[in-house]
Parts: C-alpha cells; structure tokens; sequence
C-alpha cells in the first residue's frame, strides 16, 4: 500500500544498540573525568615541586594544602580519632552523609511542593507575578548564614526536632529554582494549544492538569536536580547553628580546624558532602528517566 | 436569504452585521473585519478565502468563540457562540496540529473526551473509531513525534470529530504541508465529511484548494477585512482526482479569482485617488 510505504520511510530511524551501552558508556566517561581530574592534581603538584616552593603559584602544592590523591583516599579507610574507637572515617562519613541527608531529602520534599505551588500561583494570577516575584527573588539574596539560627530559634521554641529545622533551612534553598521553572514550564504550552482546550470548553483546572502541568513536567525535573544538590547545601550550613552533631555540618566544621595537622580529612569529608549530593541529584534523574520519555528531557 | 430581523432557523451558523476592531482606542486601532453577514446551512462546505490579513481567520475564531464580535450577533445552532462552545458544538483543527506531545496517538485523540467526563470504555471505543475514519489504524501506541506532518494533522481531524461535534472548523489546517500531501489530505476531508455529515468551515488562502473543497466560497478582502463576494462551488460531489483535471473545475477557479482580483483592482483606485 503506498500509505504504508510514506509511513515507513518518514518514521525516524532508530540505531540498534545494545540496551546496556548508554549506560555503560556514561560510567565509563565519568571515570575517564575522574582520572583526568586526578592527573590534573597531581600534576600541579608535581609541577610545584619541580619549580620550587618560591615560585608564586596561586595555591601552594605541598602536602599540607594540597595531600596527595592517594593520601586521602588512603585515610577514608584509617579511624580518623586516635584511641580506642577504631571506626574508619568512611564509616562515619556514610554514617553522617545519611543523617544529613535526611534532612536534604525532607528539605527537598517541603521546598519542591512549596515551589511548585508558588509557581502555579504566579502563573495562574499575573497580577502577582509583579508584586509577588520580588519578595521571592529577594528570599534567595538574604544571606543563608543569617536566616538559619532564626529558623532554628523558632523551630525549638515550637518544639521542633532539631532534624525539622534543617529541613526548612533545606527547604529555603529548594523552592526558588522549582518556583521559577515551574512557572516557565507552566506557561511553555503554544496559545493554540490552551485554545484547543477552550473549545473543549474545558475548566480552569482540566486545562492545568492535562495541559500545563505535563507540558511544565521536563522544566520542573530540570530544576528539581539542581535543588537535589541545594538541598544538601542548605542541610549542612543548617546543621551549624542547630549544634546537630550527627551530620555532615559537624564533621566539616571539626576538619576544618584541624586543617593544619589533617588536611586529608578535610578533603575526604567534602568528598562525602560531595558524593551525597551527586547521588541524590542522580536519584531525581532516576526518577524523571521513569517519569518522562527521552524525546521530552531537556538536558542530556 | 432572509431580511434583516428575520430568524433564519434553519441556518448552522448565522453571522450578523459582525465588526471586530482590535486595540480599541489606542494608536495601532485596528478594524480586523467589518459589518459581516454570512449564513451557513447544515452540511455545507464553506471556505472563507482571502490574501493575508483579510480577517478570516478572525472570522472563523469569532464562530468558535475564541475571540468576541465588537459589533453584531454570531448564532451558532440558534444559540449565541459563546453558549455553543459551552455545549461543544464544534470541534477546532489548527494550522499546526497541536498534538499534545506527552500523549500516545489514541489518548489525543481521547482528550476532548476526557475533558467531558466520557468512561474510558468509551473513550477508547471512540479513538479506535476516529482513527479508524482517518485511515490511521495501527498507530495508537504511537507518540506524535513519530508521525509525519500528514499523519499528525489527520489525528487533530480525527481528535476534533471524536465528541461528533455539529461544525468542523479548520484554520489553514494544509498549511504547512507539502503539495503532494496536501491533495492527498484534501481527498481525505471530503470523504470524512461526506461520511459525517458535519457542517464544515475552512479557511485557506489557496484558490484551489477553497474551489476544490466547498460548496460555497466566500471572498474576503483586507483594510478592512469584508466579505466582497460568496460564489457557489456546483461541481458534481463526489469529488476527486478527475474533478482537478475538469473544465470547469477551471472555470470556478477563474472566476474566484477574478472576484480576488476585482477587489484588488478598486483598492489600487481608491489609494491612487
């Protein structure tokens, strides 16, 4: 049948490949980062050794700024406390890593809904986008240093658990992103496209739940990875002033004095912040990859 | 044709002394179409033809009450536009296609249904139908993004005929295809409305496509957008390859154009003047 045949030959060609190699591809280039970046630091240390101690590079490449990869790596399988707690310092990184990360996750959760929300609130009322937009962007120029011991001040004076208020600290730096894509992704749909659903004579909230929103779905994931690694910020600047001495916030904040004699530590504690917030931001990726087919992701 | 003050009752579409001006009361003021009166009978094939910025476009969202009339009355099934889109008594199709890209194939062409509160059942019965009418069986599962131009803008017919509205309205719905599919998809739209029975309005600014397809065609001319002459289409139905290589097919197509160009000639006038 010729209709058959224009069918076959407009659809767009798909390439056989095996389904594992996407995947495995992208370990593979993420290792590949990973060495280089290693390389990179080791080879400015080499370089710093090989030009001397005067020359003036902009950070020192001895091993007390810079240890040596190996050397941290070695002391994430050493207890980092002399004496008897003989618990390796990966432990109590994985340890800490999780508590705090239920705080982020907790965090996220609030600020998402709460982002979401705002979004939709904007979108729907455009009188409000001129009145309301300011104070949410001000929101996130206010200095989180500042706005955490309040938070943690009224939590406890609420009779908060201390975990509760470094989500809301969490929180505060999850909604911004989701509100402003949010917002964006509500009103992406083409103006034919809303006409459509006004010749339906469709409502208000028909247009927005099978319009707007699955329209706004690839903007929202967008800004939900970025809030995934915010979260985890926002939960460990948040464990500061909370005196929580079971997350992450604690344990840099120890390292970090103690930088002189065990700079390694350091440098392995901020890889654990970091790998947290690599894996949570993973996780959402994760779940938009279920979420949304491939033709409609916005990056990657 | 009735007087003024007569009720035509028998009329699909009724369209009274209608002006549409845009940016009322402000610099760039403009008059989009002015005293309009049209009448359309149930099962006609009208095309509202006419160059760019003659307002038919205006015209056919003004029937389907997706803009308001500044002046005059527009009567959809007796009733005014704005309660007939509340009934949903017609179904729109678009230049684009205006698939909802999230959706398969068969739950586009659901979501009028969806929006009505039709049973599933139902609703997939009916998408099977529709797909059915528009030759597309098989691609259900599909996403919109796997269909060629042609094969998207035969679901946006099939999802505006799923709730069997009265009056089919398409704005230059072949606009963006190529000629060869665009023949092909001027063959199809007789048949389904042939076979629907459905009171169809068509706006193009090709002349054979309006002579081809109607059976009646109205000529707009812009500044202001008006309507300068309505021409009846009596070419045997059904019609179809053999009616483009007919006389007098060619006849219609002159004499359209003619119409066009009449217009165009006492515009030159009046600016020379």
């Amino acid at each position: 049948m010729a209709l058959a045949k224009t069918l076959e030959t407009e659809m767009p060609a798909t390439r056989a490949v095996a389904p594992w190699w996407p995947a495995a591809r992208r370990a593979l280039s993420f290792g590949a980062v990973l060495l280089v970046l290693c390389a990179l630091w080791e080879g400015y240390k080499l370089f710093g050794a090989a030009v001397g101690p005067t020359f003036p590079l902009p950070v020192r490449a001895d091993d007390r700024s810079m240890p040596h990869v190996w050397t941290i790596v070695a002391t994430l399988f050493e207890p980092p406390r002399s004496g008897s707690d003989t618990t390796l310092l990966i432990t109590i990184l994985a340890r800490a890593a999780l508590f705090t990360w239920r705080s982020a996750a907790l965090g996220f959760v609030i600020g998402s809904v709460v982002g979401f929300a705002l979004g939709a609130i904007v979108a729907r009322f455009t009188l409000l986008e001129r009145s309301l937009m300011p104070y949410i962007v001000a929101s996130q120029t206010v200095p989180l240093l500042a706005i955490a011991p309040m938070v943690v001040i009224w939590g406890g004076r609420l009779g908060w658990e201390a975990w509760w208020s470094v989500s809301v600290i969490s929180a505060y730096l999850t909604f911004f992103p989701v509100t402003i894509n949010t917002l964006r992704g509500l009103r992406s749909p083409h103006p034919t496209a809303v006409e459509l659903m006004r010749s339906y004579a469709a409502t208000e909230m028909q247009i927005l739940w099978k319009l707007r929103v699955p329209a706004a779905l690839p903007y929202i994931f967008t800004a939900l990875k970025v809030s995934a690694t915010a979260s985890v910020i926002g939960a460990i600047v948040g464990e500061l002033p909370s005196g929580i001495p079971d997350g992450l916030g604690r344990i840099l904040l120890n390292f970090a004095q103690y930088f002189s004699t065990g700079p390694e530590r350091l440098f392995a504690a901020v890889l654990g912040a970091a790998v947290l917030g690599i894996v949570f931001a993973a996780l959402v990726s994760l779940a938009e990859s279920v979420v949304l087919p491939k033709s409609r992701r916005l990056t990657e | 044709m009735p007087g003024p003050g007569e009720l035509n009752l028998s009329a699909v579409i009724s369209i009274t002394n209608v002006g549409k001006v845009f940016n009322i009361g402000k610099a760039n003021r403009l008059v989009a179409l002015e005293n309009i009166n049209l009448e359309i009978q149930p099962g006609e094939f009208v095309s509202l033809l006419g160059p760019s910025g003659c307002g038919k476009s205006t015209l056919l969202r003004l029937i389907g009450d997706l803009t308001s009339p500044t002046s005059g009355a527009v009567l959809v099934n007796g009733k005014p536009a704005a309660q007939a889109r509340q009934s949903r008594d017609y179904g729109m199709v678009f230049q684009q296609a205006t698939l909802y890209d999230w959706r398969t194939v068969s739950r586009n062409v659901q979501l009028p249904l969806e929006v009505m509160n039709h049973p599933r059942e139902r609703r997939e019965t009916r998408a099977r139908e529709m797909l059915r009418l528009v030759q597309l069986e098989g691609f259900d599962r599909h996403f919109p993004w796997q269909l060629s131009g042609g094969m998207q803008q035969r679901v946006a017919i099939a999802r505006a005929l799923a709730f069997a509205p009265s009056i089919l309205l398409m704005d230059e719905p072949f606009g963006a295809l190529d000629e060869m599919t665009r023949e092909r998809m001027q063959s199809e739209v007789l048949r389904i409305w042939r076979e629907t029975r459905t009171t169809v309005v068509f706006v193009t600014h090709s002349i054979p496509e309006a002579v081809f397809l109607s059976t009646r065609v109205v000529v707009m001319s812009p500044r202001p957008g008006r309507i300068t002459g309505v021409i009846d289409i009596d070419l045997p139905q059904p019609r179809n390859f053999e009616t483009r290589e007919d006389p007098h097919f060619f006849e219609k197509i002159t004499e359209v154009r003619e119409c066009l160009r009449q217009e165009e000639r006492q515009s030159r006038h009046e600016s020379v003047d």
